[in-house]
């Protein structure tokens, strides 16, 4: 594995320099992502004991909401047909923003009422205080579930996020960076490698000019002492023969 | 998803939890007189349920999605399944059936992540 995956370069001084520069930014990435998904978990941790929470608050709510359901049936008979029969328009609505934690938009809903109250009526003869208390209790059952929904919602997306982020994370830790780290390490050998090999080729063409100056050197000596041997240089005075010089 | 103002809650449950929440304020009827809730009673089926699950999961006029825990048990296969943030699904106790908080699918992903002591 090491040595072989890396990135495909030629292996240059200046291609260590970009790998060097990518390294360095492959690692404030890593550090940055880090963050963020450090700061994601600590969001999603508060949450989900948020959710917990609620979720066990949300029981005892329509525990409340269910029993004084029962009262107001009890209080005026059997009136789910005329509850279900008279829908029109809603009057509880959800608004919806965002919320931003680290780039990661997280929806928030809101809930408001508009509009008449469509049920005004119902529990006009019988019952109408349980009517009244039972409409309450769910108002409020709704303001907790849409909290819920909100929390939910927010950890449902901060789930995905977190997740992709730490891929990312582990992706820049564990396979980016080891194979820039490959590919300069790959660099180096092969500059160090060039570098004595150029070395060596230099000491090899030392060697040789010196075999050749040594070789020139011998062949001058050699010559110069056949040379001796040729022209042994005559003396003037003690020769009787002198050639004459002509002169045209 | 735009910012747009006025989302509704759909409901699938039992006559009495949609009563009640009707009685919140929640149900609407749209322009083509389609409820925004379901009421389950003995002779609902799961097929019923399923698409009147699939219908408010992709309405976009819904924002949040009430179910009560009996009838969630039911579809249970494509709660697991449906992971979108937006329509949110909530299940809800409903009154002849007490809350488990160890069948709700987010609950159980929550506890996936964090021992059980440290939920208590």
């Amino acid at each position: 594995m090491s040595g072989k995956d890396r990135i495909d370069v030629f292996p240059s001084r200046m291609a260590m320099a970009i790998m060097k520069t990518r390294l360095a930014g492959a690692q404030k990435g890593f550090s940055l992502l880090k963050k963020k998904s450090d700061a994601l978990t600590s969001r999603f941790r508060s949450i989900l004991k948020k959710i917990i929470e609620t979720k066990m608050l949300m029981g005892d709510v329509m525990k409340e909401a269910s029993f004084s359901l029962t009262e107001a049936k009890f209080a005026m008979g059997d009136f789910n047909h005329l509850v279900l029969q008279n829908v029109s328009k809603a009057q509880t609505k959800l608004k919806s923003r965002k919320d931003n934690v680290a780039g990661v938009s997280l929806p928030v809903f809101e809930h408001y009422t508009d509009g008449s109250d469509s049920y005004m009526l119902t529990g006009l003869s019988r019952g109408g205080q349980q009517i009244d208390r039972l409409k309450k209790n769910y108002a409020k059952a709704v303001e907790l579930l849409v909290e819920l929904a909100s929390l939910q919602t927010s950890f449902v997306t901060l789930d995905e996020v977190i997740k992709t982020t730490n891929r990312r994370v582990n992706a820049i830790e564990h396979v980016i960076i080891p194979r820039i780290e490959r590919t300069l390490a790959y660099i180096t050998t092969e500059l160090d490698e060039r570098e004595r090999e150029e070395f060596y080729r230099l000491k090899k063409v030392q060697k040789k000019k010196k075999e050749i100056r040594a070789e020139a050197e011998a062949l001058k000596a050699k010559m110069m002492d056949e040379d001796k041997n040729l022209q042994e240089a005559g003396n003037i005075l003690e020769d009787d023969y002198d050639e004459d010089l002509l002169f045209d | 998803m735009a910012l747009t103002a006025g989302k509704l809650l759909a409901i699938i449950g039992d006559e009495d939890t949609c009563t009640g929440f009707l009685l919140g304020g929640v149900g609407e009827l749209d322009k083509h007189r389609r409820p925004n809730f379901l009421v389950v009673d003995a002779t609902t089926t799961v097929s019923e349920i399923e698409d009147a699950f699939t219908n408010f999961s992709k309405r976009d006029d819904i924002a949040i999605i009430l179910i009560n825990q009996n009838v969630a048990e039911m579809i249970r296969h494509i709660l697991d399944n449906y992971t979108a943030p937006i329509p949110a699904v909530l299940e809800i106790p409903s009154k002849n059936h007490p809350y488990d908080a160890n069948k709700d699918s987010i609950l159980r992903r929550a506890k996936g992540m964090f021992s059980a002591d440290e939920l208590m």
